[in-house]
Protein backbone atom coordinates (compact mmCIF):
# COMPACT_ATOMS: atom_id res chain seq x y z
CA UNK A 1 0.00 0.00 0.00
CA UNK A 2 2.84 2.30 0.84
CA UNK A 3 4.48 1.48 -2.46
CA UNK A 4 1.27 2.36 -4.32
CA UNK A 5 1.01 5.68 -2.46
CA UNK A 6 4.62 6.48 -3.32
CA UNK A 7 4.24 5.87 -7.02
CA UNK A 8 0.57 6.61 -7.68
CA UNK A 9 1.45 8.83 -10.65
CA UNK A 10 3.47 6.05 -12.24
CA UNK A 11 0.57 3.62 -11.74
CA UNK A 12 -1.93 6.06 -13.25
CA UNK A 13 0.29 6.87 -16.21
CA UNK A 14 1.04 3.21 -16.98
CA UNK A 15 -2.67 2.38 -16.62
CA UNK A 16 -3.58 5.07 -19.18
CA UNK A 17 -0.83 3.80 -21.48
CA UNK A 18 -2.03 0.19 -21.24
CA UNK A 19 -5.69 1.15 -21.78
CA UNK A 20 -4.69 3.06 -24.92
CA UNK A 21 -2.56 0.20 -26.20
CA UNK A 22 -5.39 -2.28 -25.58
CA UNK A 23 -7.80 -0.09 -27.56
CA UNK A 24 -5.38 0.13 -30.48
CA UNK A 25 -4.85 -3.65 -30.47
CA UNK A 26 -8.39 -4.93 -29.95
CA UNK A 27 -10.90 -2.37 -31.20
CA UNK A 28 -12.02 -2.43 -34.83
CA UNK A 29 -13.74 0.96 -34.96
CA UNK A 30 -11.35 3.55 -36.45
CA UNK A 31 -12.57 6.33 -34.12
CA UNK A 32 -11.91 4.10 -31.12
CA UNK A 33 -8.43 3.32 -32.41
CA UNK A 34 -7.73 7.07 -32.64
CA UNK A 35 -9.08 7.49 -29.10
CA UNK A 36 -6.71 4.72 -28.01
CA UNK A 37 -3.76 6.55 -29.58
CA UNK A 38 -4.87 9.67 -27.69
CA UNK A 39 -4.96 7.69 -24.41
CA UNK A 40 -1.50 6.31 -25.16
CA UNK A 41 -0.26 9.87 -25.76
CA UNK A 42 -1.73 11.13 -22.51
CA UNK A 43 -0.26 8.24 -20.53
CA UNK A 44 3.20 8.99 -21.89
CA UNK A 45 2.81 12.70 -21.07
CA UNK A 46 1.86 11.94 -17.45
CA UNK A 47 4.69 9.40 -17.17
CA UNK A 48 7.32 11.88 -18.42
CA UNK A 49 6.13 14.65 -16.11
CA UNK A 50 6.02 12.22 -13.16
CA UNK A 51 9.60 11.10 -13.84
CA UNK A 52 10.77 14.73 -13.91
CA UNK A 53 9.05 15.59 -10.62
CA UNK A 54 11.15 16.17 -7.52
CA UNK A 55 9.29 16.12 -4.21
CA UNK A 56 8.97 19.53 -2.56
CA UNK A 57 10.14 21.57 -5.53
CA UNK A 58 8.21 24.04 -7.64
CA UNK A 59 7.66 24.79 -11.34
CA UNK A 60 10.79 25.65 -13.38
CA UNK A 61 9.96 29.34 -13.69
CA UNK A 62 12.47 31.41 -11.74
CA UNK A 63 11.55 34.45 -9.70
CA UNK A 64 13.98 37.18 -8.67
CA UNK A 65 14.61 35.69 -5.20
CA UNK A 66 15.16 32.19 -6.59
CA UNK A 67 17.71 33.49 -9.08
CA UNK A 68 19.71 35.20 -6.35
CA UNK A 69 19.85 31.97 -4.33
CA UNK A 70 20.91 30.12 -7.51
CA UNK A 71 24.35 31.70 -7.30
CA UNK A 72 24.96 30.25 -3.85
CA UNK A 73 23.13 26.92 -3.61
CA UNK A 74 20.83 24.54 -5.49
CA UNK A 75 17.66 25.94 -7.06
CA UNK A 76 14.43 24.36 -5.84
CA UNK A 77 12.77 23.58 -9.17
CA UNK A 78 11.78 20.35 -10.92
CA UNK A 79 13.42 19.07 -14.10
CA UNK A 80 12.45 21.34 -17.06
CA UNK A 81 13.57 18.91 -19.80
CA UNK A 82 10.66 16.40 -19.58
CA UNK A 83 8.26 19.36 -19.51
CA UNK A 84 9.76 20.72 -22.72
CA UNK A 85 9.53 17.24 -24.28
CA UNK A 86 5.86 16.96 -23.30
CA UNK A 87 5.16 20.41 -24.74
CA UNK A 88 6.45 19.10 -28.07
CA UNK A 89 4.61 15.80 -27.69
CA UNK A 90 1.23 17.47 -27.04
CA UNK A 91 1.45 19.47 -30.27
CA UNK A 92 2.46 16.41 -32.29
CA UNK A 93 -0.38 14.44 -30.66
CA UNK A 94 -2.85 17.10 -31.84
CA UNK A 95 -1.48 16.85 -35.38
CA UNK A 96 -1.71 13.03 -35.41
CA UNK A 97 -5.24 13.11 -34.01
CA UNK A 98 -6.48 15.69 -36.53
CA UNK A 99 -4.96 13.83 -39.48
CA UNK A 100 -6.17 10.40 -38.27
CA UNK A 101 -9.72 11.55 -37.61
CA UNK A 102 -9.98 13.23 -41.01
CA UNK A 103 -8.78 10.01 -42.66
CA UNK A 104 -11.45 8.15 -40.65
CA UNK A 105 -14.11 10.57 -41.95
CA UNK A 106 -13.03 9.98 -45.55
CA UNK A 107 -12.95 6.21 -45.01
CA UNK A 108 -16.52 6.35 -43.75
CA UNK A 109 -17.60 8.38 -46.79
CA UNK A 110 -15.97 5.89 -49.15
CA UNK A 111 -16.83 2.53 -47.55
CA UNK A 112 -19.88 3.42 -45.45
CA UNK A 113 -18.36 1.77 -42.38
CA UNK A 114 -15.74 2.50 -39.74
CA UNK A 115 -15.04 -1.16 -38.94
CA UNK A 116 -11.43 -1.95 -39.87
CA UNK A 117 -12.20 -5.66 -40.42
CA UNK A 118 -15.09 -4.95 -42.81
CA UNK A 119 -12.95 -2.47 -44.74
CA UNK A 120 -10.29 -5.13 -45.10
CA UNK A 121 -12.96 -7.41 -46.60
CA UNK A 122 -14.32 -4.79 -49.05
CA UNK A 123 -11.12 -3.55 -50.70
CA UNK A 124 -12.67 -1.68 -53.59
CA UNK B 1 -8.22 -15.21 -29.13
CA UNK B 2 -7.41 -11.70 -30.28
CA UNK B 3 -8.21 -10.28 -26.86
CA UNK B 4 -6.21 -12.95 -25.05
CA UNK B 5 -3.17 -12.22 -27.20
CA UNK B 6 -3.57 -8.50 -26.57
CA UNK B 7 -3.87 -8.98 -22.80
CA UNK B 8 -0.79 -11.22 -22.81
CA UNK B 9 1.18 -8.59 -24.74
CA UNK B 10 0.01 -5.88 -22.36
CA UNK B 11 1.02 -7.99 -19.35
CA UNK B 12 4.52 -8.31 -20.79
CA UNK B 13 4.60 -4.56 -21.44
CA UNK B 14 3.34 -3.78 -17.92
CA UNK B 15 5.98 -6.03 -16.35
CA UNK B 16 8.72 -4.39 -18.38
CA UNK B 17 7.53 -0.89 -17.51
CA UNK B 18 7.19 -1.81 -13.82
CA UNK B 19 10.73 -3.19 -13.74
CA UNK B 20 12.06 -0.09 -15.52
CA UNK B 21 10.16 2.34 -13.29
CA UNK B 22 11.25 0.50 -10.13
CA UNK B 23 14.75 1.76 -10.91
CA UNK B 24 13.48 5.37 -11.21
CA UNK B 25 12.21 6.33 -7.74
CA UNK B 26 9.35 8.83 -7.81
CA UNK B 27 10.00 12.33 -6.47
CA UNK B 28 13.72 11.82 -5.84
CA UNK B 29 16.21 14.36 -7.19
CA UNK B 30 17.66 12.72 -10.28
CA UNK B 31 18.31 15.81 -12.41
CA UNK B 32 21.57 15.50 -14.32
CA UNK B 33 21.45 17.23 -17.69
CA UNK B 34 19.05 19.95 -16.61
CA UNK B 35 21.27 21.13 -13.76
CA UNK B 36 23.17 23.20 -16.30
CA UNK B 37 19.92 24.70 -17.60
CA UNK B 38 18.68 25.45 -14.08
CA UNK B 39 21.93 27.10 -12.91
CA UNK B 40 22.86 28.99 -16.09
CA UNK B 41 19.61 29.12 -18.08
CA UNK B 42 18.63 32.65 -17.10
CA UNK B 43 22.13 34.01 -17.68
CA UNK B 44 22.61 32.25 -21.01
CA UNK B 45 19.16 32.80 -22.55
CA UNK B 46 17.56 35.62 -20.54
CA UNK B 47 14.30 33.68 -20.17
CA UNK B 48 13.05 33.13 -16.61
CA UNK B 49 10.72 30.37 -17.80
CA UNK B 50 13.21 27.51 -17.99
CA UNK B 51 10.93 25.35 -20.14
CA UNK B 52 10.94 28.14 -22.72
CA UNK B 53 14.72 28.42 -22.55
CA UNK B 54 14.97 24.68 -23.33
CA UNK B 55 12.29 24.75 -26.05
CA UNK B 56 13.44 27.89 -27.89
CA UNK B 57 17.14 28.19 -27.11
CA UNK B 58 18.93 24.97 -26.20
CA UNK B 59 16.67 22.75 -28.32
CA UNK B 60 15.20 25.28 -30.77
CA UNK B 61 15.83 23.03 -33.77
CA UNK B 62 13.42 20.44 -32.28
CA UNK B 63 10.78 23.15 -32.08
CA UNK B 64 11.28 23.98 -35.75
CA UNK B 65 10.66 20.29 -36.50
CA UNK B 66 7.58 20.33 -34.29
CA UNK B 67 6.18 23.36 -36.12
CA UNK B 68 6.85 21.56 -39.41
CA UNK B 69 4.94 18.47 -38.22
CA UNK B 70 1.94 20.61 -37.28
CA UNK B 71 2.12 22.33 -40.67
CA UNK B 72 2.18 18.99 -42.51
CA UNK B 73 -0.79 17.78 -40.44
CA UNK B 74 -2.78 20.94 -41.27
CA UNK B 75 -1.98 20.61 -44.98
CA UNK B 76 -2.85 16.90 -44.82
CA UNK B 77 -6.28 17.58 -43.33
CA UNK B 78 -6.95 20.12 -46.08
CA UNK B 79 -5.81 17.73 -48.82
CA UNK B 80 -7.80 14.79 -47.45
CA UNK B 81 -11.03 16.78 -47.38
CA UNK B 82 -10.77 19.06 -50.38
CA UNK B 83 -8.58 17.24 -52.89
CA UNK B 84 -11.56 16.35 -55.07
CA UNK B 85 -13.90 19.29 -54.56
CA UNK B 86 -13.49 22.80 -53.12
CA UNK B 87 -15.09 23.65 -49.75
CA UNK B 88 -18.75 24.60 -49.88
CA UNK B 89 -21.31 25.13 -47.18
CA UNK B 90 -24.97 24.34 -47.26
CA UNK B 91 -27.66 26.29 -45.39
CA UNK B 92 -27.53 25.86 -41.63
CA UNK B 93 -29.68 26.70 -38.69
CA UNK B 94 -28.79 30.16 -37.35
CA UNK B 95 -27.16 30.43 -33.92
CA UNK B 96 -29.11 31.86 -30.99
CA UNK B 97 -28.84 35.55 -30.08
CA UNK B 98 -26.91 34.69 -26.91
CA UNK B 99 -24.18 32.89 -28.84
CA UNK B 100 -23.94 35.63 -31.48
CA UNK B 101 -23.75 38.47 -28.93
CA UNK B 102 -21.47 36.51 -26.64
CA UNK B 103 -19.05 35.76 -29.45
CA UNK B 104 -18.98 39.45 -30.38
CA UNK B 105 -17.96 40.36 -26.81
CA UNK B 106 -15.65 37.42 -26.17
CA UNK B 107 -13.76 37.05 -29.45
CA UNK B 108 -11.58 40.20 -29.03
CA UNK B 109 -10.85 39.23 -25.42
CA UNK B 110 -9.86 35.67 -26.42
CA UNK B 111 -7.63 37.08 -29.15
CA UNK B 112 -6.03 39.49 -26.66
CA UNK B 113 -5.48 36.70 -24.14
CA UNK B 114 -3.88 34.51 -26.80
CA UNK B 115 -1.49 37.32 -27.76
CA UNK B 116 -0.71 37.90 -24.07
CA UNK B 117 0.09 34.21 -23.58
CA UNK B 118 2.55 34.03 -26.46
CA UNK B 119 4.18 37.42 -25.81
CA UNK B 120 4.93 36.46 -22.19
CA UNK B 121 6.15 32.96 -23.03
CA UNK B 122 9.65 33.66 -21.70
CA UNK B 123 8.40 35.04 -18.36
CA UNK B 124 5.29 33.09 -17.32
CA UNK B 125 3.71 29.71 -18.12
CA UNK B 126 2.64 29.79 -21.74
CA UNK B 127 4.17 30.35 -25.13
CA UNK B 128 3.53 30.23 -28.84
CA UNK B 129 1.75 26.88 -28.98
CA UNK B 130 -0.54 27.63 -26.05
CA UNK B 131 -1.31 31.16 -27.29
CA UNK B 132 -2.00 29.83 -30.78
CA UNK B 133 -4.40 27.25 -29.36
CA UNK B 134 -6.23 29.99 -27.42
CA UNK B 135 -6.60 32.06 -30.60
CA UNK B 136 -7.88 29.02 -32.52
CA UNK B 137 -10.50 28.45 -29.80
CA UNK B 138 -11.72 32.01 -30.47
CA UNK B 139 -12.05 31.13 -34.16
CA UNK B 140 -14.09 28.06 -33.19
CA UNK B 141 -16.44 30.35 -31.24
CA UNK B 142 -16.84 32.52 -34.35
CA UNK B 143 -17.75 29.42 -36.37
CA UNK B 144 -20.40 28.49 -33.80
CA UNK B 145 -21.89 31.98 -33.86
CA UNK B 146 -21.87 32.79 -37.60
CA UNK B 147 -22.68 29.55 -39.29
CA UNK B 148 -23.19 31.01 -42.76
CA UNK B 149 -19.79 32.66 -43.01
CA UNK B 150 -16.53 31.02 -43.94
CA UNK B 151 -12.96 31.80 -43.02
CA UNK B 152 -10.72 33.97 -45.12
CA UNK B 153 -8.37 31.18 -46.18
CA UNK B 154 -5.93 33.39 -48.06
CA UNK B 155 -5.39 35.61 -44.99
CA UNK B 156 -4.81 32.53 -42.81
CA UNK B 157 -2.36 31.17 -45.36
CA UNK B 158 -0.45 34.47 -45.41
CA UNK B 159 -0.29 34.60 -41.58
CA UNK B 160 0.90 31.00 -41.47
CA UNK B 161 3.59 31.54 -44.12
CA UNK B 162 4.83 34.76 -42.49
CA UNK B 163 5.13 33.00 -39.13
CA UNK B 164 7.10 30.12 -40.62
CA UNK B 165 9.33 32.44 -42.67
CA UNK B 166 10.07 34.59 -39.60
CA UNK B 167 11.11 31.50 -37.60
CA UNK B 168 13.42 30.18 -40.33
CA UNK B 169 14.66 33.71 -41.12
CA UNK B 170 15.71 34.28 -37.50
CA UNK B 171 17.45 30.90 -37.57
CA UNK B 172 19.38 31.83 -40.72
CA UNK B 173 20.19 35.28 -39.30
CA UNK B 174 21.67 33.54 -36.25
CA UNK B 175 23.73 31.36 -38.61
CA UNK B 176 25.02 34.47 -40.40
CA UNK B 177 25.77 36.52 -37.27
CA UNK B 178 27.10 34.05 -34.71
CA UNK B 179 27.74 30.89 -36.71
CA UNK B 180 25.05 28.52 -35.37
CA UNK B 181 21.53 28.02 -36.71
CA UNK B 182 18.87 29.54 -34.39
CA UNK B 183 21.43 31.04 -32.01
CA UNK B 184 20.23 33.80 -29.71
CA UNK B 185 22.11 36.70 -31.30
CA UNK B 186 20.21 39.65 -29.78
CA UNK B 187 21.05 41.25 -26.41
CA UNK B 188 19.62 39.23 -23.50
CA UNK B 189 18.50 42.35 -21.61
CA UNK B 190 17.42 42.33 -18.00
CA UNK B 191 15.51 39.16 -17.02
CA UNK B 192 11.83 39.46 -15.99
CA UNK B 193 11.19 42.29 -18.46
CA UNK B 194 8.97 41.90 -21.52
CA UNK B 195 11.76 42.99 -23.87
CA UNK B 196 14.38 40.48 -22.75
CA UNK B 197 15.69 37.06 -23.74
CA UNK B 198 16.89 38.18 -27.18
CA UNK B 199 15.14 36.39 -30.06
CA UNK B 200 12.88 34.21 -27.87
CA UNK B 201 9.83 36.58 -27.79
CA UNK B 202 10.17 37.15 -31.55
CA UNK B 203 10.24 33.42 -32.30
CA UNK B 204 7.32 32.80 -29.93
CA UNK B 205 5.31 35.53 -31.67
CA UNK B 206 6.01 33.86 -35.02
CA UNK B 207 5.07 30.45 -33.57
CA UNK B 208 1.91 31.88 -31.97
CA UNK B 209 0.67 33.42 -35.23
CA UNK B 210 1.57 30.28 -37.19
CA UNK B 211 -0.02 27.81 -34.77
CA UNK B 212 -3.13 30.00 -34.39
CA UNK B 213 -3.58 30.16 -38.17
CA UNK B 214 -2.91 26.44 -38.62
CA UNK B 215 -5.30 25.27 -35.92
CA UNK B 216 -7.92 27.74 -37.18
CA UNK B 217 -7.55 26.22 -40.64
CA UNK B 218 -7.91 22.67 -39.28
CA UNK B 219 -11.08 23.78 -37.46
CA UNK B 220 -12.30 25.47 -40.65
CA UNK B 221 -11.61 22.37 -42.75
CA UNK B 222 -13.54 20.18 -40.31
CA UNK B 223 -16.48 22.60 -40.07
CA UNK B 224 -16.81 23.52 -43.74
CA UNK B 225 -16.72 19.94 -44.96
CA UNK B 226 -20.28 19.18 -45.99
Amino acid sequence: MDLLGQSVYYVGAVALLLIGFYMVLVKANLIKIMLGISFLDTGIHVLLIAIGYVRGRTAPILSEAMRRSADTGPVEVVDPVPQALVLTAIVIGIGVLALGLSIAVRVYEHYGTLDAREIRGLRC
Amino acid sequence: MRKAAAVLLLAVLATGLALALAAIPFGRDKIVVANHYIRNGVRETGATNLVTSVVLDYRALDTLGEVTILFVAAVGVGVIFFAERPPQRGPRQAASAIVVTGSRVLFPLILLFGVYVFLHGHLTPGGGFQGGAVIASGVLLLYLARREQTLHREALGVAESLGGLLFVGIGLLGLAISGTFLSNFLAKGQPNLLLSAGVIPIIYTAVGVKVGAELARIIGDLVERE
